[in-house]
């Protein structure tokens, strides 16, 4: 009982901790100030008195709905005698493996800065700040020469290290054995099996109503739609964020979508939020960054070339360049198992008070990267709206599929669950594929670091993100990966090459996710 | 509640295996780990903090002073303390553990020696055992203070003073403003942790190669 108690109100007192220093902190001071007017506070109970003028003006509601984000965002606090880095990543070889592998990318990045003689950083002359000022709403019709730069590296780079990894204390014999996984991955992690699934997901089963099941053109809305969306505008009207969560979990309607996802993410447009997007506007104008040009590539590889995002390369560009200056995605490096990378100042070698992190928000983007923000330009046209969901998603889950860690919605266990739920079952196609030398971690692995963005039709990818928010999770992303596998399976146990194997699932496109997640967890006979 | 490290040897770790360590191919799934208190007289015990590594169940037994001749028993405090729920996966495998004495089956109030026996069933993990091993016992209470007698013996109660025409009851301002005292005084404690927002030093972001370190 002393235990909880005392958990309990070290939670507080770090949410609290937290909450001094955000806007939201500031609004309730002054509306508590303002207050004081009203002539229902009375001095000898001004407590009660102000907590009930907030109760019922609904500040109480966003005070709750900042308190929800900071929970579902922040991992617990941990024992008193546990270092920041255990916070970060729990297990020692996990933080030494992400730690050797983020060398070798600074390696590569410090490699490609000689070879190019091209500076991490310079602040742009007068005249070129104005040039990009004017072409601000337009970098897509820029065509600088990108032919040198290369991306720092692929998804597939970090397979081959993610196959790599080992635990020390771990019974790894050379030869088979009963220990050894028959997939890619090679840590024991603690991953969940279908019924534990089917616990965690149960909004998705064969008796609840989904938005992109019961909502197609057979059914009549009547049964299904019409009151989904009656719910959905009242959990809007309510502006509760565990709520809208909830109800989230059962897909949205296109026309409540991005009020959701903002409401969700507790994101809300105040003039300072504006000034704030406009404030790194300013910093990629003042100051030129070897990431940019990373960002331009990358952004014209992908997006450029995609059937649906193409339009929003200027979109892409104007988010991704503000949150490579933003230093308040260092925060979030207090749960990734990532650290920032460090420089000094030019002639400054060493000295503490000249260390800078670069770039700025410590992140640097690998090839694909662009395609977290491309999806999101459907729901939101306003810029900086834009970029705060992004940054928001960011932190919460998209950070997770690109660094080593032992998180259950981190990259490793969910190549881990995907690996699992297919060789449990469906065991005669992953044997087949495996002697093939088609592993099929191979093939799905891109769509997970994506999560499935540039894979899937966008309605059906919105639907798919609208879970991960709604579940707080990723791990639908590792469900939907072998669901896909599930569904052609006859087509795959005929080939013959890992070649022919990634033709049969070349093309998601045509694919509806939520009947493939509800047969895959509840209808199929194991 | 503060609380008092108590220096402890922790003696080595001794495998229990059955049959010949040399000659049998499997590794030991229980460990003992003796800890004595050499220089310090029974005491309550507090907490026990340890980082976890790999091991799976956890028992502790505890040797108590007894006040007659009788000889000193060995009795189980912890029985079988799950670490780690999944004996073959990760899960807890690294974490810190905090054991305190309301978790603990017997009273705790002179402990003489302490004795964990670790247990790992699982085949796959190459050793186990528990690491920084801390123990606690509870720390002085607050200093007692002597009040002056005025002060604990209040004297007999005197005739309230009659309130004055207009002016309000003095006990109702007393209240009052004691709430809005605390209420400045929780203010000014506050302090906010937040990030001021500059990634350059004073407008310079020349910068040399990335660091290692």
């Amino acid at each position: 009982m002393l235990q909880e108690e005392s958990d309990i109100s070290l939670i507080i007192a770090q949410i609290v901790q937290k909450l001094k220093g955000s806007n939201l902190y500031a609004q309730l001071e002054r509306q508590a100030w303002a207050s004081l007017q009203r002539p229902e506070i009375k001095l000898e109970s001004l407590k009660e008195d102000i907590k009930e003028f907030f109760k019922i003006s609904g500040w109480e509601k966003k005070l709750q709905n900042a308190v929800y984000s900071e929970l579902s965002v922040f991992p617990l606090p941990s024992h008193p005698a546990a270092p920041p880095e255990h916070l970060k990543e729990p297990l020692v070889y996990m933080r030494k493996a992400q730690g050797s592998w983020e060398k070798r990318i600074l390696k590569s990045l410090n490699s490609m800065c000689t070879e190019l003689s091209i500076p991490l950083a310079r602040k742009r002359p007068v005249g070129e700040q104005k040039e990009l000022l004017n072409k601000w709403n337009e970098m897509g019709t820029d065509e600088p020469d990108l032919s040198l730069f290369r991306p720092v590296y692929a998804p597939k780079d970090f397979l081959e290290v993610l196959i790599n990894l080992r635990n020390p204390n771990y019974e790894n014999g050379d030869s088979l054995s009963f220990r050894t996984h028959l997939g890619l991955i090679q840590v024991p992690l603690k991953v969940k099996d279908i019924p534990e699934l089917k616990e965690c997901f149960v909004e998705l089963g064969l008796n609840t109503g989904q938005l992109g099941i019961d909502d197609s053109t057979q059914v009549p809305p009547e049964l299904f739609e019409n009151e989904h969306v009656r719910i959905g505008q009242k959990v809007l009207a309510e502006q509760d964020s565990a709520a809208a969560q909830q109800y989230i979990r059962q897909g949205s309607p296109t026309a409540l979508r991005a009020e959701l996802w903002a409401l969700i993410l507790n994101i809300s447009s105040q003039p300072e939020d504006i000034l704030y997007y406009e404030q790194l506007k300013t910093n990629v104008i003042q100051h030129d960054l070897l990431v940019d040009s990373l960002i331009y590539k990358d952004v014209k590889l992908t997006a450029s070339n995609d059937d649906y995002y193409f339009v929003f390369e200027d979109y892409l560009y104007q988010v991704l360049l503000c949150f490579s200056r933003d230093t308040s995605v260092l925060n979030h490096f207090a749960y990734n198992s990532a650290s920032p990378p460090k420089s000094y100042i030019r002639g400054k070698l060493g000295l503490e008070e000249y260390a800078v992190f670069y770039p700025p928000n410590g992140v640097i983007p690998f090839h694909g990267f662009s395609m977290y923000v491309a999806p999101l330009c459907f729901l939101y046209h306003e810029p900086s709206k834009l970029y705060q969901i992004f940054r928001e998603m960011y932190v919460r889950f998209f950070f997770r599929l690109h660094s080593i860690s032992s998180h259950p919605s981190g990259i490793v266990s969910l190549c881990l669950l995907f690996e699992t739920l297919l060789q449990t079952y469906l065991p005669q196609l992953f044997y087949h594929l495996r002697e093939i030398g088609a592993q099929p971690l191979r093939i799905s692995f891109k769509w997970m670091v994506r999560a499935f963005s540039g894979y899937l039709a966008t309605d059906q990818l919105l639907l798919l993100w609208d879970r991960i928010l709604g579940y707080n999770s990723l791990e639908i992303l590792a469900v939907l990966a072998a669901a896909v596998f599930a569904f052609r399976a006859v087509n795959l146990m005929e080939v013959t090459s890992l070649a022919a194997a990634e033709a049969v699932l070349a093309d998601l496109s045509t694919l509806k996710v939520m009947p493939l997640l509800q047969i895959f967890l509840f209808a199929t006979v194991t | 509640m503060s609380r008092v490290s108590v220096p402890c040897h922790v003696k080595g770790t001794v495998a229990l295996q059955v049959g010949d360590v040399r000659t049998s191919h499997g590794r030991p799934g229980v460990l003992v780990i003796d800890v004595t208190f050499p220089s310090v007289a029974p005491f309550e015990l507090q907490e026990i903090t340890f980082k976890n590594y790999y091991t799976a169940f956890l028992s502790i037994r505890v040797r108590q002073h007894t006040s007659m001749h009788t000889p000193a028993k060995w009795v189980t405090c912890l029985r079988d303390y799950c670490l780690m729920p999944d004996p073959h996966s990760e899960e807890g495998a690294q974490e810190y553990v905090s054991l305190f004495k309301h978790q603990m089956l017997c009273d705790m109030a002179r402990v003489l020696e302490l004795r964990l026996i670790l247990r790992q069933p699982s085949p796959l993990w190459l050793s186990f055992t528990v690491e920084e091993l801390q123990v606690y016992q509870q720390g002085p209470k607050s200093p007692s203070m002597t009040f002056p007698k005025w002060l604990s013996h209040p004297g007999p109660c005197e005739q309230p003073v009659p309130l004055l025409e207009g002016l309000p009851d003095p006990s109702r301002v007393s209240s009052e403003v004691q709430q809005m005292w605390a209420l400045t005084e929780m203010i000014r404690a506050s302090h906010t942790s937040a990030r001021i927002g500059r990634f350059d030093v004073d407008g310079c972001y020349d910068l040399n190669l990335l660091s290692y370190t």
